[in-house]
């Protein structure tokens, strides 16, 4: 199991509270977790990466272990402890506008 | 007893306003998507209880969300909890998609930025939702960048109509300061194969076939920040309006200058005539008299509030030229509000009912085609857009 926390905005769309729990197959990478993401709430397709490029949107960051992971490869494999869901998988609005 | 409601988008959150044929006292039901600048809401002619909304943001993108049931509940069309890990997502309908090339997977064209140069389209959020009059599950939106898109399958799936991009004149557009966006779509009531839409700062283009091809038609615009101030395009049209039983008659709000066409936009001719300032964004047609028109004059396009802080409703009835004040109930003192291109609307009770919003967040209402007006509410967020049903 994976643990993943939303910011407020899409814990609404997507009809959830709190952390969302999420079985990955095979390798825990970015890619994998958000593919089980958006295959469990499609809602949430396109709002976390671009449909088409599978980027990163600009005002979001990912954040696990006290290590912010934007920049990783979505590939590379996420920290053992959010393998293990000792520690959530972070997904984390930028502080900007009003 | 007919009733009305109010459909009201604003920077942060939807809010629908109803009230009763007499339009006087009004519930207020919202803020839905709170949070979330919700640039438009419209609902279906051929079934009013659906309602479709356009939800967005800069960090998250675009939302499309739908209701059944008159505005109660929403949801996001396809979106829906999937409980089949492993199965492909099925949430389509925030996927605008601009087409490419099949040969190369490239973009068709480029656009004319700001600063002259070439720039790759992108998508940034849904303006405008038009659904078709005959059918709920058919809606057409215009988008920033400027484009044209339709969904025949209540909003789950888009698909671009990229006859409209892919005009010659396509690289030639420019963003306008709001960005480049298509804000007006009008379908020609007896011809369904007629569709007009406006593009900010591109100009006003016609479809005879559906929305396969497009003309623009901008003769007798004139925009002195043009190199060629009557090139066919590049104006800054901020609205169209029509009247459904002449639409052939097309009313224009242009970044300055009120326009009218009167042989469905092949040629313009000004009627700003008495206005005290003919810069603004939104124009309106009375339900029940084709040659009566609405527009609020705003003072200039580097000051985007009213005249000497009086706002103030113009009205013409005499298809322009010649115009009257409606200030009844509106703030005559003090007032620096705007009132954006796709905030005001008219309903079709007996007395035709007229509303605007405001970048202050009032919206106010008129139960008497003008002649007075008094705000339904006064503190929402900023107003981006107000449409209204007329329910039986």
């Amino acid at each position: 199991m994976i643990r993943v926390q939303l910011p407020a905005h899409l814990r609404t769309l997507a009809h959830v509270e709190g952390e969302v729990n999420l079985q990955v197959e095979g390798r825990v990478t970015q890619r994998s977790v958000l593919d089980a993401l958006e295959a469990v709430y499609p809602a949430l397709r396109g709002t976390i990466r671009d449909h088409v490029t599978q980027q990163r949107r600009p005002y979001l960051r990912f954040y696990a272990c006290a290590e912010d992971l934007s920049l990783d490869s979505p590939d590379s494999p996420l920290p053992d402890a959010v393998a293990t869901a000792a520690e959530p998988f972070l997904i984390i609005g930028a502080i900007a506008g009003g | 007893m007919s009733s009305v409601r109010v459909l009201v988008g604003t920077r942060k959150g939807a809010f629908i306003l109803s009230a009763d044929g007499k339009r006087a006292k009004w519930d207020v039901r919202g803020p839905f998507f709170g949070g979330w600048p919700v640039y438009h809401m419209k609902g279906s002619p051929a079934d009013p209880n659906r309602i479709y909304a356009s939800q967005c943001s800069d960090w998250f993108g675009q939302i499309i969300q739908r209701s059944d049931d008159g505005g109660k509940t929403w949801d996001t069309p396809g979106g829906g909890i999937e409980f089949t890990p492993g199965t492909m997502p099925k949430g389509l309908s925030n996927r605008f998609v601009y087409d490419t090339s099949a040969e190369t997977g490239k973009a068709l064209t480029t656009h004319q930025w700001y600063d002259g140069t070439q720039h790759p389209w992108e998508f940034k959020r849904v303006w405008h939702l038009e659904p078709l009059g005959t059918d709920p599950q058919t809606v057409f939106a215009g988008v920033e960048d400027a484009a044209l898109f339709r969904t025949t399958d209540g909003a789950q799936t888009w698909h671009e109509l990229p006859g409209l991009r892919g005009h010659s004149s396509g690289p030639r557009w420019s963003p306008g300061a709001g960005g480049m966006c298509l804000h007006t779509i009008l379908f020609d009531p007896g011809d369904p194969r007629r569709i007009y839409i406006a593009i900010s700062a591109a100009g006003a283009f016609r479809s005879d076939d559906g929305g396969k091809s497009w003309k623009p038609i901008n003769r007798g615009l004139k925009s002195p920040y043009l190199p060629d101030q009557t090139a066919e395009v590049g104006h800054c049209v901020h609205h169209i309006a029509m009247h459904r039983t002449r639409p052939g008659v097309l009313f224009m709000q242009k970044h300055w200058d009120v326009m009218r066409s009167d042989d469905a936009g092949d040629s313009w001719r000004e009627i700003s005539g008495n206005l005290p300032t003919d810069f603004g964004f939104v124009i309106d047609v009375h339900a029940h008299e084709p040659e009566t028109i609405y527009v609020v004059p705003i003072k200039s396009d580097s000051e985007h509030y009213p005249l000497d802080g009086k706002l103030g409703v113009y009205r013409s009835r005499t298809g322009g030229n010649e115009w009257e004040a409606l200030t009844k109930g509106l703030p005559q003192r003090d007032c620096y509000v705007n009132v954006l291109r796709d905030a005001m609307a008219v309903d079709s009770l007996d007395s035709c009912g007229v509303y605007f919003g405001t970048t202050g967040g009032q919206v106010y209402a008129s139960p008497d085609a003008g002649d007075t007006w008094a705000p339904i509410v006064r503190d929402l967020p900023a107003v981006l857009s107000v449409e209204v049903q007329t329910l039986p």
